[in-house]
């Protein structure tokens, strides 16, 4: 499973973080930054992310 | 048999749902007419104490597209937007959360790196200082002491002082302010007054941070000010609208969240036994409590299909956050107060882009004030009946305005 962030249209709520912090983060300006690759098991907390983000921000590729 | 327009108009008005509803029976609890809404009438027409028409929208489903469709415009001076008091659309002009963008994401990233969850996080311990002052002010007052006036308003404050950089010794005039602006009691008057001396204030403040930069947001915003072309007036409005998104949310927060949690005395023991955690505790109380139920109006700037309806281009409407937490396709047995729900999946902090800029400050300061309040007055309790209580049923916000307490 492969993510990717949009960081224009980003709203910096930090959802994805909250939900799955060893794949996304926030960087300087608050903005969604991929932190590592979606581990074995973490593909529930990553989907997740994606439904949560209020700014359609994260998208799940599945791979 | 209707004989005229009046007498047609008139027919037709005792038939509308009059908009906003009020909590009855359990102040915990949204207005009970939502579960009918959601079952019946997902997307229901309402009307306004001023006559205005308005769409309520109550489906968790449905409230989290409403306020995701690019259709749909948050911007206050859009010709349809509801504005539940009538007239007034802020003696203060338009402030920011309340338009689209590009203002409002211009606005929103100068702000946003002050509101991050690591921010937040770091803030945690300064937090602390600030719960612990308080109540060491409480703990020396005659009881019963009045949990609202000694606690629950100034935290929120005393944080947001903090975030902005209002020097320690300027709080009690700022604070001052602060509960002007909530006062029910408040004329036009007297908030355009307080309006006008937190903006001179604020603009005495921009000149020294000017003289004198410091790591916190009026900084920032005076440091933006040399890239774009920014006045005084638009860094003081912007200042106030963060102090007034957190201020009154969070008071009302930690207020009905103490009666959430004394009424629930095995959940609360959980917690104190460290058996469960205060950050799954501050999810479920968001959830449960949904206060900012009437804090996202919209306008449709294109026809939208919703939840079976189409709401119209020009059309108001109410995204309900607070009968979406409630929603069971959403969540389980959504009536019940559960801290071992899990998730986040509330709209208490609503969604789209104008999602609470706070909510993770908001988040970590809850946490922080429970475990800290039932860490100091373990044998904390109501003076008075809860129903007896003085609940803000005519504010956008829902609240109590008094809860007496000993200990």
């Amino acid at each position: 499973m492969k993510v990717s962030v949009d960081r224009d249209r980003c709203v910096g709520a930090g959802m994805c973080m909250l939900t799955a912090e060893h794949v996304f983060g926030q960087d300087d300006d608050g903005l969604v930054e991929v932190r590592g690759p979606v581990e074995p098991g973490g593909e529930a907390a990553a989907r997740e992310a994606e439904w949560l983000c209020p700014s359609g921000a994260v998208h799940i590729v599945e791979t | 048999m209707a004989d005229s327009p009046a007498a047609s108009a008139a027919e037709k008005a005792k038939h509308d749902l009059n908009f906003p509803l009020t909590r009855s029976g359990c102040p915990f609890d949204p207005p009970p007419e939502y579960q009918d809404l959601r079952v019946q009438r997902p997307v229901a027409r309402a009307v306004l104490p001023d006559g205005q028409p308005v769409w309520l929208v109550t489906r968790h489903a449905d409230v989290r597209a409403v306020l995701t469709d690019p259709n749909i415009s948050g911007d206050l001076r859009q010709p349809g937007m509801p504005v539940p008091g009538g007239g007034n659309r802020s003696p203060a002009g338009v402030p920011y959360p309340r338009t689209d963008p590009p203002d409002h994401s211009f606005w929103r990233r100068m702000l946003l790196p002050a509101f991050t969850v690591r921010r937040a996080r770091e803030m945690r311990g300064r937090i602390q200082e600030i719960v612990d002052g308080t109540l060491d002010a409480m703990e020396r007052l005659p009881q019963p002491v009045d949990l609202v006036e000694a606690f629950a308003l100034p935290i929120p404050s005393l944080v947001i002082c903090d975030i902005l950089g209002v020097p320690y010794v300027d709080h009690p005039f700022f604070q001052a302010q602060a509960r002007v602006m909530m006062d029910r009691n408040s004329t036009p008057e007297d908030l355009q007054n307080t309006v006008a001396t937190v903006r001179g204030y604020m603009c005495e403040l921009f000149e020294r941070k000017r003289a004198q930069p410091a790591d916190d947001l009026l900084t920032k915003m005076v440091q933006a000010q040399e890239e774009h072309d920014l006045g005084d007036e638009d860094l003081a409005k912007v200042a106030q609208s963060v102090l007034n998104a957190g201020h009154e949310t969070t008071a009302n927060m930690i207020a009905l969240s103490t009666l959430v949690l004394l009424d629930n005395p095995t959940t609360l023991a959980q917690l104190r036994a460290g058996r469960a955690t205060w950050a799954d505790a501050v999810e479920e109380l968001l959830r449960y409590l949904g206060i900012g139920d009437l804090v996202s109006p919209r306008t449709a700037t294109a026809d939208v299909p919703v939840g079976g309806a189409v709401i119209r281009a020009g059309d108001g409407l109410f995204a309900l956050t607070g009968s979406a937490n409630r929603d069971p396709a959403a969540f389980p047995d959504p009536d019940t107060f559960d801290i071992d729900r899990g998730g986040r999946r509330h709209v208490a902090f609503g969604y789209g882009i104008h999602q609470c800029l706070g909510q993770n400050i908001a988040r970590i300061e809850l946490e922080v004030v429970f475990e800290s309040l039932f860490r100091r007055f373990p044998d904390l309790r109501l003076d008075v009946p809860m129903d007896d209580l003085p609940y803000k049923n005519d504010s956008a916000i829902f609240g109590v305005r008094a809860l007496p307490v000993r200990w």
